[in-house]
């Protein structure tokens, strides 16, 4: 293995570990302002034992939940970056590796083998890896470990396009409601739109990771955005979905053309904890870790 | 809505069991076991074959929880992180495990439906809520792993893990001996509000 291998696995290993332990502190302000706002018992418990939570997983560095999540690498690789086609073997071995160091639950289970103990599965696709090409010398990794509760109640419709916008988040606020107490709410909402039956989901799990509270720069669907937000809220699931204190954190809306017969909508979901960390990393090895949101 | 706080000891007799009300706030001294989906099929299967599970649910207390757990330098056994995981997966063979192993309380998350409040009222059981995702917070009450069964079979989260626990908690009784839901009621009202919003969705 060479240097800059290493020093990319080491770095892939680091960001789990950070995106397991650390909740971006943006989203625990954000917590502990819902808890503060919040006038029910119920709903300020819940919260407060998350707040909580936080704190013990940031100060011991152990997994804030002990689910850990399908482990996943949003990758860019840079067209001169010196490593290409050994990357996916150095994220296999540094999910391996995490789940032994911070430790990792094993969430990768083989439908006929079981759970195979290291979050790799046995057909080449668990870590999930997204690929992008891009220009420039240097390497950016994104950790998102997701957890199983709220990727369940993802939701993905191919609507009929005469329904239109109005159609669209009819059918979030449907999903929303839907997940209901299922995926440990207040929950973050990645909302794709167009682009096919595959793509608008993978928008809506990208959409996910866009700065917090920053609004998509297009006017129009950062309107759809502070709308679904309120409408979200009034839906009253409440923390834990016990109907006390805020149901959604953050609406992100990413919208890709369509086919003029299609209008397919994805809604991917993510529990309070949406976890994940950012390096990149140059091409002469130096590291630089963002875990802002 | 948050009622008077009750301190449980295992085995919890039936009749403790019925006083609790919705709403209550619970800790548990004793023993509880992780089970899961395949916990779950894997006791009532036994069941059905007139055998037995490797340890006894009944006056105790039943965690959905997939924990993370490490051995330490003695070979011991460690809990992680162990927070409750969806339970309404288990709603669809929960009564039948009620019945089956008559334990005291369902410890989750998310809440659980008709199947399981029905159970509960017929066998003096309840269901109470953990934070979900607290996963350190619900550790801290866990004093000592006393055993683990199934672990090869099954695997790390889906096996059962027998935890000596103090004061674990706190859970909130939402579904009691008496019919009360407070999930479902809370789902009742979110259906409400969503045909609402639907409704006067504007383009």
């Amino acid at each position: 293995m060479s240097g800059l291998e290493k020093i990319v696995e080491d770095t892939a290993v680091e960001l789990l570990r950070i995106a397991a332990t650390e909740l971006p502190i943006e989203y625990v302000e954000e917590l502990d302002r819902m808890m503060n706002e919040n006038s029910g018992a119920v709903g300020k418990s819940q919260l407060k034992n998350i707040i909580e939570d936080t704190y013990i997983a940031r100060k011991d560095s152990l997994p804030m939940c002990q689910d850990t999540g399908i482990v996943a690498f949003m990758v860019k690789v840079g067209d001169k970056f010196p490593l290409r086609s050994s990357l996916r073997e150095i994220l296999v071995e540094a999910t391996k590796k995490a789940t032994e160091q911070i430790p990792l639950r094993p969430n990768a289970v083989d439908m006929f083998k079981g759970n195979t103990g290291n979050n790799v599965g046995l057909d080449g696709y668990v870590p999930i890896i997204y690929w992008e090409l891009v220009p420039g010398d240097s390497l950016e990794i994104v950790a998102m470990p997701k957890g199983g509760g709220s990727t369940n109640v993802a939701a993905h419709r191919m609507l009929k396009p005469g329904l239109g916008i109005k159609g669209v988040k009819q059918f979030v606020v449907e999903a929303v409601a839907k997940a209901g107490s299922l995926g440990c709410p207040p929950y973050f909402v990645g909302v794709g739109v167009g682009g096919g039956e595959d793509l608008c989901m993978l928008l809506a799990k990208k959409a996910l990771l866009r700065p917090f509270k920053v609004r998509n720069s297009n006017p129009n669907v950062a309107v759809i955005e502070t709308e679904l937000y309120e409408k979200l809220n009034q839906l009253e699931i409440g923390a834990m979905g016990l109907g006390e204190g805020a149901s959604v954190i953050d609406v992100h809306v990413e919208m890709a053309a369509r086919h003029p017969a299609s209008l397919p909508v994805g809604v991917v979901i993510s529990c309070w904890a949406l976890r994940h960390a950012k390096a990149t990393i140059g091409s002469d090895g130096l590291v630089d870790i963002d875990t802002s949101v | 809505m948050i009622n008077l706080d009750h301190y449980l000891k295992t085995p919890v007799s039936e009749k403790d069991i019925r006083k609790l009300k919705a709403g209550d706030l619970v800790y548990v001294t004793g023993t509880v076991i992780t089970a899961r989906d395949e916990a779950h099929l894997k006791a009532l299967e036994l069941r059905k074959e007139g055998k037995e599970p490797p340890v006894s649910f009944t006056g105790r207390g039943v965690f959905h929880c997939g924990p993370i757990m490490q051995k330490d330098d003695n070979g011991k056994w460690q809990v992680v992180a162990a927070g409750p995981t969806t339970s309404a997966r288990m709603e669809i063979f929960q009564d039948n495990f009620i019945e089956a192993f008559k334990p005291a309380i369902i410890i989750g998350k998310g809440g659980m439906g008709e199947r399981t409040s029905k159970a509960c009222q017929k066998y003096g059981c309840v269901y109470g809520a953990f934070t979900g995702g607290a996963a350190l917070l619900s550790a801290r009450g866990i004093r000592e792993v006393e055993d683990v069964f199934w672990l090869d079979e099954l695997g790390m989260p889906e096996c059962l893990w027998v935890y000596k626990v103090e004061n674990f908690g706190p859970m909130i009784i939402t579904i009691d001996t008496h019919g009360a839901n407070l999930t479902a009621d809370v789902a009742a009202k979110v259906n409400k509000n969503r045909d609402r919003i639907m409704e006067g969705m504007k383009a």
